[in-house]
């Protein structure tokens, strides 16, 4: 695969400098621990959240953390896609007989981002023991769906605004609104928010469809079965990202060089 | 002394320039003022014991760190300066005739003060007309609001002295990544900004205090809504004054030492 071989070819070069690779991953733990060490210590206080317990809290920061920091690790480069634009270099992208979304995807990929994972996975690891919950094979099942549709999720919020850098050239800064915000809101289950927030991270950015709803399977507050199919939605919504994307690619005027 | 508010007034001007940023920063940390009052709203309701803090004195606490985040934010630093210190640029400054480490504390100074200059306004004004649950409280008195300024304006000399460090010791590794990033994610930590201080369990409290960030922005925010008043008051912000004389006097002691056996590396 095509793909594996471009992998390859960024390890091996970001693996030229140890150091910084060193430097980089230990940066990229600590900012996540920070923010997990804020809930922690509000649970301390606390005792609890709208009924929920620390460890459904740490779940559902769990599924979060591993679906954003694959999405960094795959889906990098659309994330710093503008500076492919503005360079001109989309040019060469689209001179190539491959697909654009396989070059993108297969020119960036941040092996520093993988101990973020390692962290989230030690993180869902506490969710998994100290939630109380009783595993069964279809809750495992649905935790791993969830993982995976977050993925989706934010990789389908990376390309649309990757896309909109077609047009504007500019990155737009308030989509950070939507991945760096949308990341820390998902954190919580989005019971706690107001209704205009939670209709907007359900229907609209369907982060809710990845953690809150299926969720409510995993710990047993709702027995219907349709919460853990939720996930499935991730695909509903890539849909129109990809469109968007091509609508882009269509309209992208060459900066030149 | 001219020409260091020279300086001071090139820098502001300067930063006055990025609006468009400013723009966006504005309708983040709106988001992000939200997101933050929502979730302790939550766990206020959620536990039945006295909370620590009065809510309208947390919703002021939230707005005021979203307003002033260009001051209190340690991992944001001068990249400019940084650049210019790794290749070799800030040779030409050690030739100038002046106090290089006052110079470059005006500098970062001023760059804080206009990134806020541009936002604040905007983030308090529009916090203060939200629906009351959200709404910034005005200080209970003249006195109290004067003690905050007061402790901003110091808070901001502390955050300069603490970053100093920053170009310190970029001085000597010619890399600035390691040390911005550990005091950015300790002082955010430490000084509250992920978790109001007075949220934290007791344990956690009594580590913040042995630490300087707590005067960066727990102190200012409280002094405002008068959670801290009184002779408490007039005590922390001599510990905060001590503080900022400190870490000054050891960043100073620290320049001229690393300035002593400095390597320029071409350039």
């Amino acid at each position: 695969m095509i793909y594996f071989k471009y992998l390859r070819m960024v390890v091996k070069s970001m693996l030229q400098y140890r150091a910084n690779l060193v430097l980089l991953t230990i940066g990229q733990l600590l900012s996540v621990a920070g923010y997990f060490a804020g809930i922690a210590l509000l649970f301390a206080r606390f005792g609890s959240l709208d009924g929920w317990s620390f460890g459904e809290v740490a779940l559902c920061f769990g599924v979060v953390t591993a679906a954003w920091s694959l999405t960094e690790c795959f889906a990098r480069g659309f994330d710093v896609f503008q500076s492919t634009v503005r360079r001109g270099e989309f040019d060469r992208v689209l001179l190539r007989p491959r697909g654009t979304i396989l070059q993108i995807l297969g020119g960036n990929f941040e092996f520093t981002r993988l101990a973020k994972l390692l962290w989230a996975f030690a993180v869902l690891g506490v969710g998994v023991t100290q939630s109380g919950v009783e595993w069964s094979a279809l809750r495992g099942l649905t935790l791993a769906l969830m993982v995976l549709s977050g993925f989706l999720i934010f990789s389908g919020v990376f390309i649309l605004g990757a896309s909109v850098c077609f047009w504007t050239v500019e990155g737009l800064e308030f989509i950070n609104i939507f991945t760096d915000g949308g990341r820390e809101l998902a954190a919580y289950p989005l019971t706690i928010y107001t209704r205009w927030i939670r209709r907007f991270f359900t229907f609209i950015l369907p982060f809710g469809c990845f953690n809150y709803l299926p969720l409510l399977y995993v710990t047993g507050r709702s027995a219907n079965g349709l919460y853990a199919l939720t996930p499935l939605f991730a695909l509903a919504f890539l849909l129109p990202c990809l469109l968007m994307w091509r609508s882009g690619v269509r309209h992208y005027q060459s900066t030149g060089n | 002394m001219r020409s260091y508010l020279a300086l001071f007034k090139m820098r502001f001007i300067a930063g006055l320039q990025y609006r468009a940023a400013a723009w966006a920063g504005i309708a983040t940390q709106f988001f992000f003022g939200f997101l933050f009052l929502m979730i302790f709203r939550a766990f206020y309701r959620s536990s039945g014991m006295e909370p620590p803090m009065a809510w309208p004195q947390l919703a002021s606490y939230v707005w005021l760190q979203q307003a002033f985040l260009a001051i209190l934010m340690l991992w944001s630093q001068d990249n400019d300066l940084l650049l210019s210190v790794v290749n070799g640029d800030s040779a030409y400054e050690l030739c100038r005739p002046y106090d290089l480490y006052a110079f470059w504390a005006f500098r970062l100074a001023a760059t804080r003060l206009s990134a806020a200059a541009l936002r604040f306004a905007p983030v308090l004004l529009v916090a203060c007309l939200l629906p009351p649950e959200y709404r910034m409280a005005l200080p209970p008195s003249l006195w109290a609001f004067a003690l905050f300024l007061l402790s901003m304006a110091l808070s901001l000399a502390l955050v300069v002295a603490l970053s100093m460090f920053v170009y310190i010791l970029a001085l000597v590794t010619l890399s600035s990544y390691g040390s911005r990033l550990a005091i950015g994610v300790t002082a955010e930590l430490l000084m509250g900004a992920v978790v109001p201080i007075p949220l934290m369990p007791d344990w956690a409290q009594a580590i913040v205090n042995w630490f300087p960030f707590r005067y960066i922005m727990d102190l200012p925010f409280r002094l405002y809504s008068g959670h801290i008043a009184g002779a408490e008051a007039a005590l922390q912000i001599g510990i905060q004054i001590a503080w900022v004389l400190g870490l000054a006097a050891l960043g100073r002691l620290a320049f001229a030492r690393t300035m002593r056996r400095i390597v320029i590396q071409g350039g």
